[in-house]
């Protein structure tokens, strides 16, 4: 009896310690976010870019709903300049965005970027010391790395002869019709610029004129201009060669083993994708948790597993439930590590000559014989028609 | 009493006009503002100037348009034709069959037909296998086929997606006829093509305008099925428009292209409207 009531006071001691500890240890760290329960959070990533539960994956969404009671809207785009012009355009609200380096510098230029409030994301002390404070964001107050990656060339090695090793076999007429291309203006010139030797954040217009002359060159034997499109083509080896992120290479390659990828030696584009939140967000606080859970370690391994890049977060990089932990594709060691340059925000200037050049390069590809013909003579036929048509009135009105 | 039920009409008449004023009036005239001027506001004429550039990709989007909505009106005809004459029961069925894949997204129709007309796609492998075979059984040499890409993919995805705008039109009008036409020329002698000729064709050509327009409007902006279909070679107006906004961030650019091709549309339009004109007249 006495043990029974003695035990039943431990118990209790036991489960009020349990219950107030929490709120006793974590006062002054952990901040109280229960008033934003049942918000809405919307946030707007590149597709393929999030563990989302597929095949038992977590679901980082889902994860981050339950945990918060915070109502996800996720929502994807293709390129950089698609999700700026949907920003810029003011057409629709985010809380979140993911954008590269070259277009964060240019959001901040802009003042379209919110600062971060780094007490709400405690997390960001696992960001990678060398990944913090990039030219895009010296003071790093807009922005926390989300992946890092290089461009590289994918090629199926059922379909290409020998390893490439150079951009140059972009140019082979004998993978005619058989060549993919990024359909974005600032990554295919950069394979041009790369190939000719240029930095591809250069200002001298005629280095342009150069870029785009190797770009129309190569123009007839591009099968497409692609962004998500490339995985379809790819995995079923409708194509041969594609330029594309080495992280969606590895996605590729666990469809289709007879592809291979290489970083070409003239050199390639290294970038940085991170979190943002834009100045017109409704719901920053939210937003910046959000942030916060990206970086938590299960979070934060879920989605380098899912996305297959290379990840800023040093708790990832040690983690044992890391699959891609040391892969050579990702990280490369030191010795091979290829030539890298970044994307600068270009100047308006240069960047309205590029967008005129790629609207060239665009329509460069039609050849019009078929089409000149036959409008003329379906408008033959009609004006034809309508003579014979008009006379035969004439004819019927006289017979009246 | 008389004065009431124009009231009433005009009430009822008010939500459209409100619509119309609100989503077709206040775009064009923003779409003409921008077509007429440069990112700062100014009034100018170089968007216009610059369009000259984009002559073949107009004529080129003009004409395979034109492909398409022909060869949905020679698919269509027929069919819409056979419906007509067919029983209550049967006509709501085969309309649901037209119907049914109008309710699947458009967008990820055209992506199917990217993966079936891949050169390891669906179609592409069943015609090789069968071009292999008579190389093989006549030592003819006879080149593989290559389906993606090409115009040809991208008049094959628009006739798809728009048949049934074609079909539909055609089909209620031929279903309107008064049967008692038909029955007339037929009790004065005509045979069947004379009657074909003299008053189903003509009586029909109402539906055949209209759905002319609702199959050649949108085949010649679209941007969709030229992208995924048509590879570099098939750049459409749409596709150049669609950059603009997307991605050139070129809103002036790419309202005056609109515009211009508004007007194009515009006329080819009232071209084929003086097909209906007369003709028909004479004979109802």
């Amino acid at each position: 009896m006495m043990l029974k009531r003695l035990s039943a006071i431990v118990l209790t001691v036991i489960i009020l310690c349990a219950s107030l500890s929490p709120a006793v240890f974590a006062q002054g760290q952990k901040k109280d976010y229960s008033h934003l329960k049942g918000t809405t959070l919307n946030v707007y990533n590149w597709g393929e870019y999030i563990s989302d539960g597929q095949e038992g994956t977590l679901d980082v969404n889902k994860a981050f709903e339950e945990k918060y009671g915070i109502q996800v809207n996720y929502t994807n785009y293709e390129s950089n300049e698609n999700m700026y012009n949907k920003l810029k355009s003011g057409g629709a609200n985010y809380d979140i965005v993911i954008p590269s380096d070259y277009m964060i510098a240019k959001l901040i230029e802009e003042n379209m970027l919110a600062e971060l409030d780094f007490s709400n994301i405690p997390n960001y002390k696992y960001i990678v010391e060398k990944y913090k404070n990039l030219y895009y964001d010296p003071e790093n107050k807009y922005s926390v790395p989300y992946t890092v990656g290089m461009v590289g060339l994918i090629y199926n090695t059922k379909m290409v002869e020998g390893a490439p090793d150079s951009w140059g076999v972009l140019w082979d007429e004998k993978y005619a019709g058989k060549i993919l291309m990024f359909n974005n203006p600032r990554d295919a010139f950069g394979i041009a610029q790369f190939y000719l030797g240029q930095s591809v954040n250069t200002t001298d217009l005629a280095e342009w004129d150069e870029a785009i002359a190797l770009l129309k060159e190569q123009n007839p034997l591009v099968a497409s201009y692609v962004m998500d499109e490339i995985y379809n083509k790819m995995e079923h080896g409708d194509a041969a060669l594609a330029p594309y992120y080495a992280g969606d290479f590895l996605t590729m390659y666990d469809v289709n083993p007879d592809l291979a990828f290489v970083y070409p030696k003239e050199g390639v584009n290294f970038f940085v994708d991170a979190m943002c939140i834009p100045k017109n967000a409704e719901n920053k606080e939210a937003a910046e948790l959000y942030i916060n859970f990206m970086l938590e370690e299960n979070v934060a391994v879920a989605n380098a597993n899912y996305v297959c890049y290379a990840s800023p977060h040093t708790l990832v990089l040690q983690s044992d439930d890391y699959d891609l932990k040391g892969n050579e594709v990702l990280y490369p060691a030191e010795e091979d590590m290829p030539k890298t340059e970044i994307f600068e925000n270009l100047d308006y200037d240069t960047q309205q000559y590029m967008s005129m050049l790629w609207n060239e390069l665009k329509i460069e590809g039609n050849s019009n014989m078929d089409a000149y013909v036959g409008l003329s003579v379906t408008v033959i036929l009609v004006v034809a028609y309508l003579v014979y048509k008009f006379i035969k009135k004439k004819k019927r009105e006289a017979y009246y | 009493m008389n004065k009431k039920s124009s009231l009433m009409s005009r009430l009822a008449g008010a939500p459209y006009i409100v619509w119309a004023a609100l989503f077709i009036i206040v775009p064009l005239c923003m779409v003409a503002y921008y077509a007429f001027t440069d990112s700062n506001g100014v009034f100018t004429l170089n968007n216009l100037s610059d369009i000259g550039k984009y002559a073949d990709t107009f004529i080129l989007s003009i004409w395979l348009g034109l492909l398409a909505t022909v060869i949905c009106l020679v698919v269509a005809y027929p069919l819409a034709y056979i419906m007509a004459q067919k029983g209550p029961e049967k006509q709501s069925s085969m309309t649901m069959l037209i119907m049914l894949p109008m309710w699947m997204n458009f967008l990820l129709r055209t992506y199917s037909w990217m993966t079936i007309l891949e050169d390891n796609g669906l179609l592409t492998t069943a015609l090789n296998f069968i071009v292999d075979n008579i190389n093989n059984l006549m030592g003819a040499e006879l080149s593989p086929v290559h389906l993606i890409n090409t115009r040809g993919a991208v008049v094959v995805g628009m006739v798809y997606n728009f048949l049934p705008y074609m079909i539909l039109p055609i089909y209620t009008v031929m279903l309107k006829t008064d049967r008692s036409l038909v029955e007339a020329a037929q009790d004065l002698g005509g045979n069947k093509l004379d009657v074909f000729r003299n008053v189903t064709i003509p009586l029909s050509v109402p539906g055949i305008v209209s759905g002319f327009t609702m199959v050649f409007v949108p085949s010649v902006s679209t941007f969709y099925i030229s992208q995924k279909l048509g590879g570099t070679g098939t750049i459409l107006i749409g596709d150049i428009i669609e950059t603009q906004f997307q991605t050139a961030n070129n809103f002036h650019l790419g309202a005056s292209l609109s515009f211009v091709l508004m007007i194009l549309i515009f006329i080819c339009l009232a071209v084929m409207n003086r097909f209906s004109d007369d003709d028909g007249g004479v004979i109802i």
